[in-house]
């Protein structure tokens, strides 16, 4: 298969994820489609490392999906915490941020 | 053969990340990223990633799903309600990502990159194993490779301190936490429902 094609397939995960961010109000939801695009990224990077041929573009897949497991390390902690407070567990209920 | 392969796997991880988005249940969405992680472990290999691929498999659907799990499980799974707060959202939100997805792939096919329509260069059996993969990380980005284990220290702090016992005492203007004789467990627990 030609590069084009993962390429593709990434830029329509990423979409994909982001319609799961914007229709879904649970967190954990929310942090599972910020899974899906951090994951189409990923897809991207070995793509175009397999393209030019060498081997750095596979190392920063591995620094995204680090960065990926610190992101849900504190975002599952945030929502514990959420639920131990006994708030609502719904993004638009919890608004007390919004400007 | 290839071909065989990519098309099953693409179908695999598009039906995961639409299962993640559609399924109601969050214990079913986290099933469904699992499928979906698997599926592009399977894509990493065709692109000869094999470290990659093996890390996905290892670290993502073993080690963070398995979080995620018990988080669902604890938190319990609760359907949405179907109450929209800006009108036309669910529409609306499919057209904005179409755009997204057709501004992507213009961006990136437009781009006249000529190695896109090819099959990238010939690898040796060598190219993104283990041992390749360790060089990198150990003689050119070692840098990075610390700083990226500083951060997962301070990830892990960072969650000891936000699912603590102490920011809820202190924090919470309500006071409806019951007093913790129950062992620091909120006596909400029972409400948890086994997933199914």
């Amino acid at each position: 298969m030609t590069i084009e094609w993962y390429i593709v397939l990434s830029s329509l995960l990423f979409a994909v994820g982001a319609i799961g961010i914007l229709i879904r109000r649970s967190p954990v939801v929310i942090l599972l489609c910020l899974e899906l695009m951090l994951n189409a990224g990923n897809l991207a990077l070995v793509a175009f490392s397999r393209m030019v041929g060498n081997q750095e573009g596979q190392v920063f897949a591995l620094v995204v999906m680090v960065i990926a497991a610190c992101e849900v390390v504190v975002g599952l902690g945030l929502i514990v915490a959420i639920f131990r407070r006994r708030l609502p567990l719904d993004v638009d209920e919890l608004r007390e941020l919004r400007g | 053969m290839e071909e065989v392969l990519f098309f099953a796997a693409a179908l695999g991880a598009l039906g995961g990340a639409i299962g993640v988005i559609a399924l109601r249940n969050p214990f079913y969405s986290v099933l469904a990223l699992i499928v979906h992680l698997f599926s592009l472990a399977v894509l990493f290999l065709l692109l000869s990633a094999a470290f990659v691929a093996a890390a996905q498999v290892v670290v993502y659907a073993g080690a963070v799903m398995v979080l995620y799990v018990f988080v669902v499980a604890y938190v319990g799974g609760g359907e949405e309600s179907a109450w929209e707060p800006i009108p036309g959202q669910r529409l609306l939100a499919p057209l904005f990502a179409a755009a997204l997805f057709v501004e992507l792939a213009l961006a990136v096919l437009g781009s006249s990159l000529l190695a896109l329509g090819t099959d990238g260069p010939k690898v040796g059996a060598g190219f993104g194993d283990p041992a390749a993969i360790g060089y990198l990380l150990l003689e050119k980005f070692l840098i990075p490779f610390e700083a990226s284990s500083i951060l997962l220290l301070l990830a892990a702090v960072g969650a000891v301190v936000l699912a603590s016992k102490r920011g809820v005492a202190e924090g919470s203007a309500e006071p409806v936490q019951a007093p913790s004789s129950n062992g620091g467990r909120p006596s909400r627990e029972e409400e948890v429902p086994a997933p199914r």
